[in-house]
């Protein structure tokens, strides 16, 4: 499978994502500008990245411009077909707003931006991974309806918790719904989540659990 | 209108300022051409009363790429064909009045000097300074800074990695705000702001021009007063969207190869960036004011000189590839603009819709040309003898040590800074060693390289004010003691001198006596001055800042992986204290914040001790003796020993090694000059023998626990109890003030 990262004007991460796919976990990946429509290089096996960064500012709601962008349309088509495509902080706030995933991502309850490691696990085990977070509106909400679906189906990809894999008050970052940290669609096709798993990926940084991310998603390792 | 004296004093100008400008300039000069000077011969522009003095700082080094103050940031050689472009700068003005956008553009602008030059921004720090946290007015300035901070350099992507906090009555209404920034690039791809090659097009890239910032240069140079606050729209308002783009936009544009020359519109705006390249290429420039992009109708050619609207730059491009030019600010959406030429005469020529506005000459204009430079007058401060009548013995020893140390590691200047740097995207770039190994100064990888820079401000401003020259060798000696504990070899210095009045002689008796020791300690440590900022007039109708000329220090470590860690290891490590324990309690924390006296002399300090212990703790490093080192600062040992062990939870067991010391000093006190390292016990002997061969004495303190505190026979409970008070104790004090807080910022 190959990558393809989408560079908004705003884009800060974008450079550590291709960084941990190309050098850390040794896979092809193509950039793609946001004002370029063309994903015809792409297969459904491939998967299109829309990383971190404040892509047009963000001075409105964050993404809320970007999923008009002419990529972003490229991109919602493709994961309409059944392509693959992460979205990690803004990217999955792009994702929401674009309503390729459900619910939407609110400004933390504390009404701060935090950046730190936080652990997350998988629904289901109990292993907690170490991964860094660095957003101002990160806090997942949803409605009762959509978070029993969420819930039924199987779509919480991970939750916030501590260092034990315990979900505990403390350890939410941003005052989430359920702890929530990441989501998928009911296609499983589409994920997204607060969480950084490309600063997390380098032996060098003593931190290497976000390969444990992109293996779950991808089984790259 | 009739240009007088009196029009000059309305722009700052002195009435000998005004003669002198009628004289070089050969005429009297109009209002738009008198304004120019006022931006540039400001005491931000011009350096005019510190010029001289800093002219005797160790200017040179074989390291250094270019010469000090000769572009926008120091660079300097890091080996394997690359650069590190560094340079650190105040926005405290601003910040007194409108703490989130002066904040935030102190970050925008330090930030342009950097990529203005061609490299690429990897790290940024800051160094702040405010009142008593308990104070209203400071938990707003507190908020406001750390808010304005954290919006630029989050939305910017470059990693906040570092800095330093402190909390001290004399900055109630003056707070500092220094912001750092570090970046690399290529050897031989570095941008010079200079304008060269007659007839080549000058280019006005980024941002629109408003009215926003005007007389922002002259308004730092100003004592801060009650009717300050009518000066807010001399304050501008940044952008970091539009940085982005114009950071990765001037990138590009340098690949195309169309670049002769760029530099940032800081300070005095378009007059400042048109006369310093002019004057560096030794030509001149004809610009015609009106194609400058503005976002405000009616902006007169004064207006459009010295707006320091955020996020612009000057670009001078080679003649015939302005297409390439034009194309990259396009694909970013960025205005670029074609203003002007370069020309021969050595001339500034401003039209607007064709007629002359001011001819004025650049090299009149600048610092090194014809700027003034004063030298002014010293006095010794009359504080200083009450800090000489200071008799340490008429202290009591505490009776209950625990107490006085539960006090101490709550005390916001030694409390953890969380509440702060969480504010802060610290991992942008996944570049960011110190995250996951804490160390004393902060470890970046240097990409694409395989090394990495330590980076670190310190200065702590009541040793300078105790003894200003001994002082400001303490803020270069623990700078670079942080880099040598981490494992970095010390590579040069940027500095932020922040003042108060420099016509008081009592302030300028500071300032020349801080230079003087810093620059001793510069050579000492062989890191030369590479550049850096003077803020003078820092002083509320209450007097003078303590004198804070903060040090931001750059080290290299050849490989990312010899970096050493502050915290202790494993639990049976032995704990040994490398330099002298001394019977010196002065000007800690523990004696001005608890004991509650103001005047006491400067800590122990002596610049060869100093230099052999780095020598040391270097050596100990490098043959791999060491589990974690950390040097003793603000809280004295106890504190150090805390320190290293909240991140693995780990406690420890230790005794004073010298039983003549009073308790206090022993444990709390703050001579410099020492690092607490743990080592293996396989180890040991290793140790012994390598620091039986210096002249720096050791002592050994005991042990790592798994985390029960016991110190001098006496148990004083679990590292968690301790880690909560230390983590909480900035939060608790704020505590209630968040909601507040973040809703003024917006």
């Amino acid at each position: 499978m190959k990558f393809g990262v989408v560079v908004f004007p705003g884009s800060n991460c974008d450079r550590d994502m291709i960084g941990a796919l190309c050098d850390d976990l040794k896979q092809e990946v193509i950039p793609l500008w946001h004002k370029d429509k063309d994903l015809s290089m792409f297969s459904k096996e491939d998967c299109i990245v829309l990383p971190g960064g404040f892509s047009y500012g963000d001075y409105l709601r964050c993404g809320a411009i970007a999923r008009f962008s002419p990529m972003m349309n490229s991109v919602i088509e493709f994961a309409n077909s059944g392509g693959k495509v992460l979205g990690v902080c803004n990217g999955f706030q792009i994702l929401c707003e674009s309503g390729l995933l459900p619910g939407a991502l609110l400004r933390n309850a504390h009404q701060q931006f935090v950046c730190k490691n936080v652990f997350i696990k998988e629904e289901g085990n109990p292993a907690a991974l170490k991964i860094p977070v660095a957003h101002g509106e990160g806090r997942y909400f949803a409605s009762e309806e959509v978070l029993k679906s969420l819930n039924d189906n199987g779509q919480v990809l991970y939750r916030y918790c501590d260092e034990n894999g315990k979900l505990t008050d403390t350890s939410n970052p941003n005052g989430a719904t359920e702890a929530i940290a990441g989501i998928c669609n009911e296609g499983r096709n589409v994920f997204g989540m607060m969480p950084h798993p490309e600063r997390a990926c380098s032996n060098i940084l003593n931190n290497e659990d976000g390969r444990v991310v992109f293996s779950k998603l991808f089984g790259l390792s | 209108m009739e240009i007088t004296a009196a029009t000059a004093a309305q722009l700052r100008i002195t009435e000998e300022e005004f003669e002198l400008i009628k004289q070089k300039m050969g005429r009297t000069p109009n209002f738009t051409e008198l304004c120019a000077f006022s931006g540039m011969w400001s005491e931000h522009c011009s350096y005019k009363n510190s010029i001289k003095w800093l002219k005797t700082l160790p200017r040179d080094g074989k390291k250094m790429l270019v010469k000090a103050g000769e572009e926008n940031a120091g660079l300097m050689d890091i080996g394997d064909g690359y650069g590190v472009v560094f340079k650190i700068e105040s926005h405290n003005h601003p910040s007194a009045i409108e703490p989130f956008q002066g904040a935030a553009t102190g970050v925008g602008g330090i930030n342009r000097d950097i990529f203005t030059m061609g490299a690429r921004p990897i790290a940024s720090l800051n160094s702040l300074r405010f009142g008593k946290l308990e104070e209203a007015k400071t938990q707003h300035l507190l908020a406001g800074v750390v808010h304005g901070i954290g919006h630029y350099g989050n939305c910017f992507g470059v990693p906040t990695v570092g800095g330093e906090i402190y909390f001290e009555e004399c900055y109630h209404t003056n707070p500092l705000v220094n912001a750092m920034s570090v970046g690399i690039l290529k050897n031989g791809t570095t941008v010079s702001a200079t304008a060269e090659g007659i007839g080549n097009p000058v280019f006005f890239v980024g941002s629109a021009t408003g009215k926003d910032g005007i007389g922002g240069a002259s308004f730092a140079s100003a004592e801060i007063t009650e009717d300050s606050a009518e000066d807010l729209p001399a304050v501008q308002v940044g952008d970091p969207f539009q940085e982005k783009k114009l950071l990765e936009a001037c990138l590009e544009v340098i690949e195309t190869g169309a670049v002769v020359g760029m530099q940032d519109m800081g300070a005095a705006g378009i007059i400042c960036s048109t006369a310093e390249m002019s004057a560096k290429g030794k030509s001149g420039m004809r610009i015609d004011l009106e194609k400058v992009p503005t976002r405000q109708q009616n902006m007169k050619a004064w207006d459009l000189l010295l707006s320091e609207s955020q996020e612009r730059m000057l670009m001078v491009v080679e003649k015939g590839k302005e297409q390439a030019v034009i194309d990259v600010f396009e694909k970013w959406d960025l205005p670029c603009s074609h203003i002007g030429e370069v020309t021969g005469d050595g001339m500034l020529r401003f039209y607007m819709h064709g007629v002359e506005e001011a001819v004025l000459p650049a090299e009149e204009l600048v610092l090194g040309g014809g700027a003034p430079q004063y030298d002014r007058s010293i006095k010794e401060p009359a504080y200083l003898q009450k800090i000489k009548d200071f008799d340490v013995n008429a202290v009591p020893e505490p009776n209950d040590l625990k107490a006085v140390a539960e006090q101490l590691i709550s005390i916001p200047n030694i409390a953890s800074k969380r509440w702060i740097y969480d504010q802060y995207d610290s991992m942008v770039g996944a570049g960011t060693v110190s995250t996951n190994a804490p160390s004393d100064a902060a470890i970046v990888l240097a990409k694409p390289t395989n090394k990495a820079l330590a980076l670190t401000t310190d200065c702590n401003s009541r040793y300078v004010f105790a003894d200003p020259y001994k002082g400001a060798m303490i803020a270069v000696a623990e700078a670079a003691r942080n880099i040598v504990c981490s494992g970095g070899q010390p590579l040069g210095v940027t500095n932020c001198l922040n003042f108060g009045n420099p016509y008081d002689p009592e302030v300028y008796y500071q300032f020349t006596n801080a230079i003087k020791g810093m620059g001793e300690a510069c050579i000492k440590f062989d890191t030369p001055v590479t550049g850096g900022n003077v803020s003078f007039y820092n002083q509320s109708p209450d007097g003078p800042v303590y004198p804070t000329p903060t040090i931001g220090m750059v080290g290299v470590l050849e490989n990312a992986d010899d970096k050493m860690t502050m915290d202790f290891k494993n639990a049976g490590d032995i704990i040994y204290l490398v330099g002298e324990a001394r019977s010196d309690i002065n000007s800690s924390e523990y004696l001005h914040k608890i004991v509650g006296e103001e005047y006491s002399e400067c800590p122990h300090f002596n610049l060869e001790e100093e230099f052999s212990l780095q020598e040391n703790v270097a050596s100990l490093i490098k043959n791999k003796l060491v589990q974690s080192a950390h040097d003793v600062s603000e809280g004295g040992l106890f504190v150090t020993l805390m320190e290293s062990s909240f991140n693995k939870n780990l406690g420890f067991s230790v005794v004073a090694g010298d039983r003549t010391i009073r308790p206090d000093a022993y444990w709390f006190g703050e001579a410099q000059s020492r690092v607490v390292v743990s080592v293996k016990v396989a180890d040991e002997q290793a140790l012994i023998n390598l620091l039986d061969n210096c002249a720096t004495p050791y002592t050994r303190l005991g042990t790592v626990t798994t985390g029960e505190i016991d110190l001098a026979g006496e148990n004083w409970g679990t590292v968690d109890s301790w880690k909560d008070k230390y983590d909480n104790a900035i939060g608790n004090i704020l505590k209630g003030h968040e909601n507040e807080a973040a809703l003024s910022a917006l």
